[in-house]
């Protein structure tokens, strides 16, 4: 009993490390968007007055704004085109018996480990003769290129493990077609899907080599690009506590989403990869 | 790939699909057309969306082709591949990327599976701690970048204050800004390793530990003897994945450095070649190459994968 209770202090302790190990960065970049004039370059953890200005500076901005907007924008369109032709494709594969189903996952696989780079450099030639280059449709396309692979393997890996004879068990019980479908199949499928447009999520708001490639204007810069050309466009020379302040501001959406669906996520990230 | 991996029974499923296509080939026609129209579309959409621009790089990577002159575009076959191995360029920024990789992957796995231990063992703060680790991992990477980058700047940062390193310059140097991109690098992707790696620990069953520490192996024994040769699948998966992608390192080096002090990696110098320098050709040449040398540590690391899946199996009987 003794000997346990040790242990589980031993554990408690890790635990304890490893918050701290993943949420200090965290905390030192939120740090650094409430300094302010001489705070930013006294190089201690804290600020000695927090301050909003770094904020009011970042949305006065357009050049924030903008990128803003465009990345929620792009990154929504995408997850959702991705999620869905994925379920469809997933629903395939786990429910149907056809040649190349192996094929399907095996494309996906391979597309998810190709340097994004490789894509991007002739995309940026090509997007130029058709005029798609600096345009949203000009990134949405790209990003389907590991956004799709990636939400077909996660809800492939999911729907796999959904027990499909209820749909029939349910008919036999007098349920219609429909009702089996909605109320016993649905129920059973949403949770990967939602899993799987949450890592895509993730997977197209993190983008930053197609986000500097394929742009050059505000036109369809998202926020990750927009941060690095901060630096030379803004009226100071080092707008450093702005982009802390930028960084935090697009890094609650992912706080959020951590927050609220953590179980889920795990999940995700795990049945695809063990499993598959 | 990794479709051969543990637990589920594949045979099973086999056999019930060859009984269905055997008793009902109207109905399976059937199936294998719904099939296709349900998948053919992400089929379609991922093909088309990489495929075109890999077969582009490929024809463009065998012409002379700067985008500012496209009057002066020629067929020079393989002549840009020549150009870059022969470089010493290209060869040293192939180190600093394998570097960057050998050092965070290894560094990962041993974290990693610290992480994973904790994680799995904890009864206390089990919530608190996996929504903490997935901070790391669903942040931007630029955002980890810039507070990296930031914290080890001699200007705004506190790494020097907490190590009295004085105004020590982490950017000036080449290896110490190496250092710190992996630094950013590895508090980024560990948590995606050390769920990889829990889940391999959550399948070794309880009884096996038990057993174990009957017969009396200490900790280190038990961890050695019975949790690392059952999770062996797990292991070389987060190994294969994170690697991949450690190799594509981009955008941490792109805010941390900008490939100032050799710093450069491969997806860099076909980034600057490209876009910067926009020799469409010779960056398009650097991009096939980054892509087969992808391929072929894949390529390893699943015949490695294959031979010791298969040797663990003749073990066991």
């Amino acid at each position: 009993m003794k000997v346990s209770r040790r242990n589980q202090i031993f554990w408690i302790v890790g635990a304890i490390l490893i918050i701290a190990y993943a949420v200090i960065p965290v905390l030192w970049i939120v740090s650094l968007s409430f300094k302010e004039g001489d705070d930013i370059t006294n190089k201690s953890f804290l600020p000695t007055v927090w301050s909003w200005e770094n904020y009011r500076t970042v949305f006065a901005s357009d050049l924030f704004t903008t990128a803003l907007r465009n990345s929620v924008g792009m990154a929504l369109i995408a997850t959702t085109i991705s999620v869905i032709l994925a379920t469809l494709a997933a629903y395939a594969i786990s429910r149907l018996d056809f040649p190349g189903k192996r094929l399907v996952l095996g494309v996906a696989l391979a597309i998810t480990v190709f340097p994004v780079i490789a894509i991007a450099t002739p995309l940026f030639n090509l997007w130029r003769t058709i005029g798609l280059y600096d345009t949203w449709l000009g990134l949405i396309i790209p990003y389907l290129s590991y956004s799709l692979p990636l939400a077909v393997y996660v809800l492939a890996a999911f729907f796999r493990e959904i027990p499909w004879e209820m749909e029939q068990a349910a008919q036999v019980d007098g349920a219609t077609a429909w009702q089996a479908f909605r109320r016993v199949i649905v129920p059973l499928a949403t949770p990967g899907v939602f899993t799987a447009a949450i890592l895509t999520f993730f997977a197209v708001w993190n983008d930053f080599v197609f986000g500097i490639t394929l742009t050059s204007s505000e036109a369809a810069r998202p926020v990750p690009a927009a941060l690095a050309f901060f630096q030379g466009a803004s009226q100071f020379s080092q707008p450093t506590a702005p982009i802390a302040a930028a960084a935090v501001v697009v890094t609650i959406p992912v706080v959020i989403l951590v927050l609220l669906f953590q179980r889920k996520i795990v999940a995700g990230l795990t049945n695809g990869a063990v499993k598959g | 790939m990794s479709t051969t991996i543990p637990a589920a029974p594949p045979q099973k499923v086999a056999e019930a699909g060859k009984t269905t296509r055997f008793r009902l080939t109207d109905r399976a026609r059937k199936e294998r057309n719904l099939g296709w129209m349900l998948a053919g579309p992400a089929f379609f959409v991922m093909v088309a969306v990489t495929g075109y621009p890999i077969l582009n790089a490929l024809w463009l990577s065998m012409f002379d082709y700067r985008l500012t002159d496209p009057a002066g575009r020629d067929f020079i076959g393989l002549g840009n591949y020549l150009t870059i191995l022969t470089d010493g360029l290209f060869w040293r920024q192939f180190g600093v990327t394998s570097l960057i990789t050998v050092v965070t992957v290894s560094v990962e796995l041993v974290l990693g599976f610290g992480l994973a231990m904790v994680m799995h063992r904890a009864l206390y703060l089990r919530t608190a701690l996996r929504t903490a680790i997935l901070v790391p991992y669903g942040i931007i990477t630029v955002v980890s970048a810039y507070a990296w980058a930031y914290a080890f700047s001699n200007t705004y940062g506190f790494v020097n204050g907490i190590f009295g390193l004085g105004e020590f310059d982490w950017f000036g140097g080449t290896w110490s800004a190496l250092a710190a991109v992996c630094v950013a690098e590895i508090w980024k992707t560990t948590p995606f390793m050390s769920l990889l790696l829990l889940a391999g620990l959550a399948q070794i069953p309880d009884d096996y530990l038990e057993a174990a520490k009957v017969d009396g192996a200490t900790a280190w024994q038990r961890v050695k003897r019975v949790i690392l040769p059952n999770m062996k699948a797990a292991i070389m998966v987060a190994l294969l994945f994170r690697t991949l992608d450690a190799f594509r390192v981009f955008d941490t080096v792109f805010i941390m450095t900008a490939g100032s002090q050799n710093t450069e990696t491969l997806s860099f110098l076909a980034y600057r070649q490209t876009i910067s320098r926009v020799m469409v050709g010779l960056g398009s040449a650097v991009s096939v190459i980054l892509a087969i040398l992808v391929v072929l540590i894949a390529v390893m690391f699943v015949k490695v994968f294959k031979t010791d899946l298969s040797q663990q199996r003749g073990d066991r009987k």
